[in-house]
């Protein structure tokens, strides 16, 4: 099972690569999307995939999945959350002031003689 | 158990919140802001001393024993970068009340430097390694904000660049703590080192060194990682300017630090000598950027990379004497880099350009501007009675007594590039005909030049009393050296 996720989220890495190394910026924004999922699914593979219940005492299991990824993954997606929707209203910011969403374009000459 | 070290993180942190509820009245957030600042430095300095007659301080959040619960730890090294960024927010606080302009003001400005402490405040206290990306994005968030705060065509431009690059090492930080937590099983810093040397000579554990080093490398621009900074940093206002190059890239370099003491220092052929390599091409790259410009903005801000490489060079040497040469002169850096970016902040208020080509005969209008930045230069580069001498002669005599002959002369040449690029400022900016200037009139140079004045003294009387301090510096080294004395803080065996 974790080979499996391996290879899954390698091919998201690898997605997520691509489109952050091409010109549109929303493109770049999708990418960081993928990024940060390959990355939570990277956490809790990490933890390991053993069968176990729910983390819930009230479940009464032999053994329970290691809860510790999972606190990680969430507090890493609310963040992950914020940072993006930060990153979108930027990006929308920027369309509106410099005109465009190519990257190619959004050089400055100030400071960069 | 001691709740003295949680004040710094939660001072700042009250203060954000309380400031949001009053955004349109300067004057509160002014008075609120500049109150709990100078709280703060009191609260760690009084840390600082505690920790420097007791030793090492932790405390365990919600009395949960330390490997099982978060757990903050306040050695000599965090108390004491705890309280150099207490008093440089102070002094960037003070500034901008002049100087950052009221439209800033009204949209939470002095919040947000809140919470940008908060963040700064807690990656140097914590203990725990996830707590410290949670700290790291803390800081992260409240920089994109400073950074795109006012909304210029500049500012957002290069605020997409620099929050695209951090999105993309904090992914690569949850990874590598990922991987750390499947081979070690524990998140707490002390146990983490514990478990590594448990395992031994592993060679997963030095390809989890590596990408720690690349993840903080990015935050703290080093060699081929820096390419992100010269622009961001050059968007923001001056006040801003000091304190992202006075404390953020110093977070990463204060977190290579700690792993690559406390973590990773079994391994250290390859992982020390790949360090080393890395941080003379940063001191070369640096240097070659700060000379390279004839804008007063570039010139410093590759000062902080040369900086950067100058002390991770200390740490890669991996001595007790380098060591204490690495904390001396990155507690000396980051007040520097404060003070000089609040002076070219204020050359930039009377001029209105940044372009040095631009500018000339300033020491005739502005003498104490003009000798406070003289010092503040010579501090920098390391002339004898400063603040930078100390560290970096220490830096130099290890590298040479370790037989690494290359980074010690490069650490020695760089001084003298660093010098030539500040000096240039100085006699091109200061001497020559002086000229009229459009905003000569408003600038108001007297109330900015507080700020910047105090850091340079600090740095003058950190350069005469390196007798007076040594003791504290080479406590905080002491810890580094020998890990053995925070795993034995923090466990308590």
């Amino acid at each position: 099972m974790e080979i499996l996720m391996a290879f899954v989220i390698g091919i998201l890495f690898m997605s997520a690569t691509y489109l952050m190394l091409s010109k549109s910026l929303l493109r770049i924004i999708v990418g960081t999307g993928l990024l940060s999922h390959g990355a939570h699914m990277l956490i809790l593979t990490m933890g390991g995939l053993k069968r176990g219940a729910a983390p819930l005492l009230g479940e009464h299991a032999s053994s329970y999945s290691d809860p510790i990824p999972q606190a990680l993954i969430l507090t890493a997606i609310v963040i992950s959350f914020g940072v993006t929707a930060f990153f979108l209203v930027l990006a929308y910011r920027a369309y509106q002031e410099l005109g465009t969403d190519n990257m190619d374009r959004m050089r400055g000459t100030e400071g960069n003689d | 158990m001691n709740n003295l070290i949680i004040l710094p993180i939660l001072i700042p942190l009250i203060t954000g919140v309380i400031l949001i509820f009053f955004s349109k009245n300067i004057m509160a957030q002014r008075w609120i802001s500049a109150i709990s600042a100078v709280i703060t430095v009191i609260a760690a300095s009084m840390l600082a001393n505690h920790v420097y007659r007791d030793g090492i301080q932790t405390m365990d959040l919600s009395n949960w024993e330390a490997p099982y619960g978060i757990t903050l730890v306040s050695d000599m090294l965090s108390s004491l970068l705890v309280l150099t960024t207490s008093i440089i927010a102070l002094a960037a606080l003070f500034y901008s009340f002049k100087s950052i302009g009221e439209a800033r003001e009204k949209f939470y400005y002095y919040a947000v430097v809140n919470f940008l402490l908060v963040g700064v405040n807690g990656a140097f206290t914590t203990g725990d390694i996830f707590n410290l990306f949670v700290f790291f994005e803390v800081m992260l968030m409240s920089s994109y904000v400073l950074l795109v705060l006012g909304g210029t065509k500049i500012q957002l431009r290069e605020s997409i660049k620099y929050i695209l690059v951090n999105v993309i090492s904090s992914a690569l930080f949850v990874i590598a703590v990922a991987y750390l937590y499947s081979v070690v099983g524990t998140l707490n810093m002390a146990h983490i080192s514990v478990r590594i040397s448990e395992l031994g000579d592993m060679g997963i554990i030095t390809v989890i060194a590596v990408l720690f080093l690349i993840v903080f490398g990015l935050k703290g621009a080093i060699f081929p990682l820096y390419f992100w900074l010269p622009g961001s940093y050059y968007a923001p206002p001056a006040p801003v300017m000091a304190l992202f190059g006075a404390l953020l890239t110093k977070v990463g370099v204060y977190s290579i630090t700690r792993t690559y003491t406390l973590f990773f220092y079994h391994d250290a052929g390859y992982t020390h000598q790949l360090l080393q390599i890395l941080s003379i091409l940063t001191i070369i790259v640096g240097a070659i950027g700060a000379i390279a410009y004839s804008d007063i903005k570039k010139i410093i801000i590759y000062n902080i990379i040369v900086a950067v490489g100058v002390i991770l060079f200390g740490v890669s040497v991996l001595t007790p004497e380098s060591l204490t040469g690495s904390v001396f002169y990155l507690i000396h850096d980051m007040n520097i880099k404060a003070a000089l970016f609040l002076l070219i902040g204020i050359i930039i208020a009377i001029t209105g350009t940044s372009d040095l080509n631009k500018i000339s005969g300033l020491i005739n209008g502005y003498p104490a501007l003009g000798w406070t930045f003289f010092i503040a230069a010579l501090a920098l580069a390391g002339i004898p009675p400063l603040s930078g001498f100390a560290g970096k002669i220490m830096l130099i005599r290890s590298g040479f007594e370790n037989e690494s002959y290359l980074g010690a002369f490069v650490v020695l040449m760089s001084s003298l590039l660093v010098l030539f690029s500040v000096m240039k400022i100085f006699i091109r900016g200061f001497w020559g005909t002086p000229r009229a200037y459009k905003n000569e009139e408003k600038a108001p140079v007297k109330w900015l030049l507080i700020a910047p004045a105090v850091l340079t003294a600090f740095a003058v009387l950190y350069g005469f009393g390196t007798e007076a301090i040594y003791p504290v510096i080479s406590n905080a080294a002491e810890t580094l050296a020998n890990p053995e004395i925070y795993i034995n803080a923090v466990l308590k065996e």
